[in-house]
This record gives structure tokens, C-alpha cells and sequence, in this order.
């Protein structure tokens, strides 16, 4: 779990080149400067790179917030 | 694996992307935030890496309120699609970046092109783009026919199409004044017949396949360029890595997220061609480049060249492909490590493709490649953005790329067969037009260099003037000549009075004023012709006042270019005495002339003056000046001396 929030921690760090983002399950895309919709499309690519997963066509419709990102990423990594 | 392997692998003096991208943290100044990311833009780079430089563009654009470089040419785009493009942008700009163009991007709402164009359209005309995309794919022009329809029912329905897709580009370009740049249709659904999907008229393939034809051919007849999705997927390594269906059905992306990085380029450097800014010579090495092996070390009789050796014949096929480039116009120079004697001798051997006379400027000596390509610029009389340098060496590529940043170096692999792909792949001699002059110029470049011989032997300038037997060819401008003068127009920099450009709609709408004249010159001389050299645009002046009451008929030179080619011949002289020709017999007494400075037209500052015009106002430095000339008054000396050594011909 914490590993999750850690390594997507890295991943909106690296997308918005911002050292100082701190994730918590809470964090939606209108505590994030910049999160609109083009950066949410690179924080998919993005996480798919860093997890090493592909998220299926129907399952994007409901990330909402981070929590909603870190549960559909470990449901599918220990799925997988 | 989608990777852009032609691009160099890393910016010159970081080990990786990522590395110099952090270091730009380290930056405070704007410019050198933009001289960072001008050099990243250049070099491999993935989506999210794409993203991340445009993010930082996007803060140093607003940091200095738009004004990014001087030297970077701002260039609008709309581009109304019927699929998402939104996650294509930031390739878009990167890719222009890396092309000295700042783009700036409007994307019409999803799937409304047509309103664009045919409805309210306050926010495009409000944008003002030069060039519009029409983004369109293949679901939105289904051409639904059932599958036993026949191949006339399928001629038709294409017929239709292609002419709907015609009145939307006149539309457009009538309305915007824009360049219309059309994606072509890629099929992206799997065949239902197999193999046998291209022999049934109606399927996908076939319909497709004849849409795609019918397309190109109303592209040609409107001056429309096409951005080639067959192309695009080529270069993406593949349909799979193009166009990914679940992002499709998941945000309308037709184009894959991690294809943006080809899309993007492809149009970067489609707009770039059309602002004249691709590369006009290829300069060459010679061992393990053009052929396998040392010419001085193995003997020029052992280099391993067409047929007999694997590797021989993938540098036959390169020579080939190198033959094919120079048939489209560009000039192939050498720059090789050699004694020059033995790397001529080469060019000997019966296996060759490219002959000795096909190298405009041919440099073989120990010297530093930089030093010799700043030589073979100077010869050439060709910045050194007009040079493309392939190496087999991963060392020449890099002193060149640190030296020389103008010039492009595609990274090229260990394997020859590879070379015709990179240097294809790497986009620098992309067209967006092939005009009769573009065939013959690679001559030109050789006469070039005879020509600067004979003036190296000549007594004195005159007398090599008087040698060359010039004659000049004045003609209006012609529909035969359109593409060659709407190519000069836009790419001639510093024989450039104005920087004044245009688009070939604005420039079709000058030739069909009656009160405007566009004037084209040509020069041949005893060395070869040197083609459409100059072009003079001439409008009626806005201000006409009356003298005496009697009327009085004014025109004002909107832009005079010439090619550098020719400069220094007296050739601007001789195009005056035919305008003053013509404007006498229409009763014109007087000409009015403006010179807007640029970044690089200062050599042209003082050319109204020595055309005997008088200055009538400007700016105190002289960056912007005006000038008038009286038709009656007396021919200018220097003016008369050049009609002695040019003959004029006059097509009227």
C-alpha cells in the first residue's frame, strides 16, 4: 500500500517536475497545479510505465482522486 | 519498440534527456532555459518527456510574454480534427521548437471542423492561422457501402467525399488565407477477407485505398499538402504503436499517446518545408559512409561497394537513395578525413552511383569537420541551417552537433542498411513543393563553384561580369512558376527587403488583382541556368495623391527577393530598368519602396539607395525606411552599367 502511494508519489513528481508534491488518498486533480487534461493523460502513460500495466478500456472512468488511482493500480498488480 | 533513433541520442554535453532537463533547474535566465530546451527538443525523447518540455516552454512563453528568440519564425496552426488532439499539441510545439519555429496551437472544438470553417467562425478569425490541419479519420469519412457495393458505386461515393473535402479547403483558404494541410485517411480495421480484402472494390482496404488516391490528386490541383498517416505509422514502427484502439475508445485519441512524438514531428516538419526551412545539401563522409572500408588504407580498387559483398550493396542502395535526393534538388558536398587524391581516385571505380562531377563542393583533408563544413558554407554561399551531415562516426557526429548546432546530424546506426532510412526519417529535406527549377538547381550548385573560379581568375570584376554572358529572362508571374515563387518567397532570408511572407492563398489572391504585378526573374549565364532567381511584388499605393488635380498613379514595392545565389551580378539593376520600363508605358511616374529589417536581411539595407531611390522617411538607425523613385528621372549610373553586361529578355 505505502509502496504504491510512494512510488505514484514519484510518478505526479515527475510528471508536473515538482519535487514538493505530497499524495495523500484525499488528493484530487484540484489540489494539483496543472492537473487538467492533458497532464492526466501523461499520468496514465506515466503510471503504466512505472507499474507495468496497461489499464483496460473501461477503467478510467472513475479516477477521481489518488485513491481511486492507487486501488485500481494494486488490484491490477496483484492480479496480475 | 516505438523509438525516433534517427534523432541524436542524448544533447550534446548531458549524458541523457532526463539529466539535462533537471539541469534546467539550475537556470534562471529565460534564454538560456529556451537555448536548453532548444537543444532537447532536437533529441530522442519520449511522451512524457515531450510533455515535460512543453510544460517549461509554456512558463518561458509567458515569462517573456510570447517573445521567445528573435531568430525563431512564430507561426500559427489551427487544426480542427474529428478525433482528440489535445495530447498531441505539446509534439507539435516541441517538434517546431527543434526547427527554429515558435508554433502556437488552436485546436477547434472535437469534431467540429466544419463549423470552423462553414459557421460562426469569430475565434479563427480572431487566430488568424496560416496553416489549417484538418485532422480527419477514417470514422469519419465511413463511405458506408455494403460490401458487395461496386466498383463504380465505390468511384462515386469517393467522388464525393474527395469533392466535399475540396469545397471545405477552397472555403477555408478563401476565408482564412491559410496553407490547408489535409491528414490523409488511415485504415485502421482489420480485414474481413484476409488477403483477398484489396481484390473486393468495397471493402475498407479498397475503398480506402482509392479515397487515398483521389485525395492526392485534388491536393495537387489545390495546392493543398497532405499529412501522410501511412507515413506517420511507418515511422512509428507500425499500425500497433499508431494508433492504440483502447485509447481510442477511451478518449477519441486516434493517434496513440506515445505516436504524438512522430505525429507532431511529421507536422513540424511539414510547416517547416513550407517556411522554407528545410535543408538544401547533404554533405557526406566518405569511408564506411559511402562505401565499406578505408579508401587510403584498403586501396580505392578494394572498397566494399555494390554488388559481391553484403554490406557492399546496402552502400550501393545508399548512394542510390543519395541519387534520388539530388534529382529533387539537393546538393551533395563531401567532407572526408583523405588525402584528397586517393578519395577522388575512388569515385573512379566502376561500382560508383554517385559520380565525382555530382559533388557541388568536394573537401578531403586532415583538418577539424567543422572548420570544413564552415568552408564548404562559405563556397556554397548556404547558411550553415542549410546542411544536413551524415557520418558513420559517432565522434564527427558529435564534434559537429557541439561546433555547429545549425546543422542537422541524424544519428545514424553501425549498419549502412540502415542509412537511407534515418537520413529519410529524419525529415530535414522534407518538401512542399518540386518545381522544374528544384531539378535543375543541383547543377546550379557545381556552376556555382565555376563560376567562383572564373572570378578568382578574372582581372577585375568587371571583366568577369562581361565574361559570364548573363541574360535576364523578365516575365509577370506565370502558373507554371507559382510554386517555385511562393518556395522563394518564403524561404529567401537575407535578400529579403521586407521578411514580408505569404501563404499560397494570399499569394494566389495578389496574382489575381488587376492592380497588382508580380514580377519573376531568371538568369542563365555561359556556366547554366540559374532559374526563378527574383521576384518583385508590386502593389498599387495606398495613398495616391493627386498633383495639380491631374491623377497620378502610384505603385509601391511590397517585397523585392532575390536568391544570394546570383548576388553581386548587378541582376537587382537590370530588374529595375524593366519595372521602370513597364511602369513608363502604363503612365506610372512614380514608385514608392519600404525596407522592414529582420533578423538577417542587414545586407539589403542600403539597396534601395543604390538603386538610385531617394529616402522619403524612417527610423533614424535605419532598421525601417522608406523610399520613393521618380520613373522620369535620369537611369542611375550603376543602373545602366549592369544592363550593358546582362541582356534583358522581356516575356510579356
Amino acid at each position: 500500500m505505502n509502496d504504491i502511494y510512494q512510488k505514484l508519489q514519484d510518478v505526479f513528481r515527475d510528471v508536473f517536475d515538482d519535487p514538493d508534491i505530497v499524495l495523500t488518498p484525499e488528493t484530487t486533480a484540484s489540489d494539483i497545479q496543472g492537473w487538467d487534461s492533458q497532464a492526466h493523460i501523461s499520468l496514465i502513460v506515466a503510471a503504466e510505465e512505472k507499474f507495468g500495466i496497461r489499464f483496460r478500456t473501461a477503467e478510467l472512468e472513475s479516477l477521481h482522486n489518488v485513491s481511486d488511482f492507487a486501488d485500481l493500480i494494486r488490484k491490477k498488480s496483484t492480479a496480475g | 519498440m516505438l523509438r525516433m533513433d534517427w534523432l541524436p541520442p542524448r544533447p550534446v554535453g548531458f549524458d541523457s534527456f532526463d539529466e539535462a532537463f533537471h539541469a534546467t533547474h539550475d537556470l534562471t535566465n529565460t534564454d538560456e532555459i529556451l537555448a536548453r530546451l532548444r537543444l532537447l527538443s532536437g533529441c530522442r525523447r519520449n511522451f512524457l518527456q515531450t510533455g515535460k518540455a512543453d510544460r517549461l516552454l509554456e512558463k518561458v512563453a509567458q515569462k517573456t510574454d510570447g517573445h521567445l528568440a528573435s531568430d525563431l519564425r512564430t507561426v500559427r496552426i489551427a487544426i480542427l480534427a474529428s478525433h482528440t488532439v489535445e495530447h498531441l499539441v505539446p509534439s507539435v510545439r516541441i517538434a517546431a521548437l527543434a526547427r527554429s519555429l515558435d508554433a502556437r496551437i488552436h485546436v477547434a472544438p472535437y469534431g467540429q471542423y466544419r463549423q470552423a470553417v462553414y459557421g460562426p467562425h469569430a475565434d479563427l478569425l480572431a487566430f488568424s492561422p496560416q496553416f489549417i490541419l484538418f485532422a480527419l479519420d477514417m470514422r469519419d469519412a465511413p463511405l458506408d457501402l455494403p460490401l458487395s457495393a461496386s466498383l463504380a458505386d465505390v468511384d462515386e461515393a469517393v467522388l464525393r467525399r474527395t469533392d466535399e473535402l475540396r469545397a471545405l479547403w477552397r472555403h477555408a483558404m478563401a476565408t482564412f488565407g491559410a496553407t490547408i494541410i489535409q491528414q490523409t485517411f488511415l485504415n485502421v480495421d482489420p480485414p474481413v477477407f484476409g488477403a483477398f480484402e484489396q481484390l473486393v472494390p468495397a471493402s475498407r482496404a479498397s475503398v480506402l485505398l482509392r479515397l487515398h488516391l483521389s485525395l492526392a490528386q485534388a491536393a495537387r490541383e489545390e495546392g493543398v499538402l497532405l499529412l501522410d498517416m501511412d507515413e506517420c505509422t511507418t515511422l512509428a514502427g507500425g499500425l500497433p504503436e499508431l494508433h492504440d484502439a483502447i485509447r481510442w475508445h477511451q478518449a477519441k485519441q486516434f493517434v496513440s499517446p506515445h505516436a504524438a512524438i512522430i505525429w507532431g514531428d511529421v507536422l513540424a516538419r511539414i510547416i517547416a518545408a513550407a517556411c522554407g526551412l528545410s535543408r538544401k545539401c547533404l554533405i557526406v563522409d566518405l569511408d564506411n559512409t559511402l562505401w565499406g572500408g578505408t579508401a587510403g588504407d584498403d586501396g580505392p580498387e578494394y572498397l566494399r561497394l555494390g554488388p559481391g559483398t553484403p554490406d557492399g550493396e546496402a552502400f550501393y542502395v545508399f548512394q542510390e537513395h543519395i541519387s534520388r535526393l539530388m534529382q529533387r534538388g539537393i546538393a551533395v558536398a563531401v567532407c572526408s578525413k583523405n588525402d584528397i587524391n586517393i578519395a577522388e581516385a575512388a569515385f573512379n571505380q566502376p561500382s560508383m552511383k554517385i559520380q565525382r562531377r555530382d559533388i557541388a563542393v568536394f573537401v578531403a583533408n586532415w583538418n577539424n569537420k567543422a572548420d570544413n563544413i564552415r568552408e564548404i558554407s562559405r563556397t556554397l554561399s548556404l547558411g550553415l541551417d542549410a546542411f544536413v551531415f551524415a557520418d558513420d562516426n559517432p565522434a564527427e557526429r558529435e564534434i559537429v552537433r557541439r561546433e555547429l548546432p545549425q546543422v542537422a546530424v541524424p544519428e545514424l546506426s553501425d549498419d549502412p542498411s540502415d542509412y537511407p532510412r534515418l537520413i529519410s526519417a529524419s525529415g530535414w529535406f522534407e518538401a512542399a513543393s518540386f518545381t522544374r527549377d528544384d531539378a535543375i538547381r543541383v547543377q546550379n550548385y557545381s556552376a556555382d563553384v565555376s563560376r567562383s573560379a572564373a572570378r578568382e581568375n578574372a582581372s577585375d570584376l568587371d571583366s568577369y561580369l562581361q565574361d559570364l554572358n548573363m541574360v535576364m529572362s523578365a516575365r509577370r508571374l506565370a502558373d507554371s512558376d507559382f510554386s517555385r515563387v511562393l518556395q522563394l518567397l518564403n524561404k529567401t532570408n537575407q535578400f529579403n527587403l521586407t521578411g514580408r511572407r505569404y501563404t499560397g492563398p494570399e499569394l494566389r489572391a495578389l496574382l489575381s488583382c488587376p492592380s497588382a504585378q508580380i514580377w519573376t526573374f531568371r538568369l542563365a549565364d555561359r556556366f547554366g541556368d540559374n532559374g526563378l532567381v527574383s521576384v518583385v511584388i508590386l502593389v498599387p499605393n495606398e495613398i495616391s495623391p493627386s498633383v495639380s488635380g491631374q491623377d497620378q498613379k502610384l505603385l509601391h514595392i511590397e517585397n523585392w527577393i532575390m536568391s544570394c545565389r546570383v548576388l553581386g551580378r548587378g541582376l537587382e539593376h537590370a530588374a529595375l530598368a524593366v519595372l521602370i520600363q513597364a511602369m513608363k508605358q502604363n503612365n506610372i511616374s512614380d514608385v514608392t519602396a519600404d525596407y522592414r529589417q529582420t533578423s538577417r536581411n542587414s545586407m539589403v539595407s542600403g539597396h534601395y539607395a543604390s538603386l538610385g531611390f531617394s529616402r522619403t522617411d524612417g527610423t533614424e538607425d535605419g532598421t525601417d525606411t522608406s523610399w520613393a523613385l521618380c520613373t522620369h528621372d535620369p537611369i542611375h549610373d550603376a543602373t545602366q552599367k549592369a544592363c550593358m553586361n546582362i541582356r534583358i529578355v522581356t516575356d510579356e
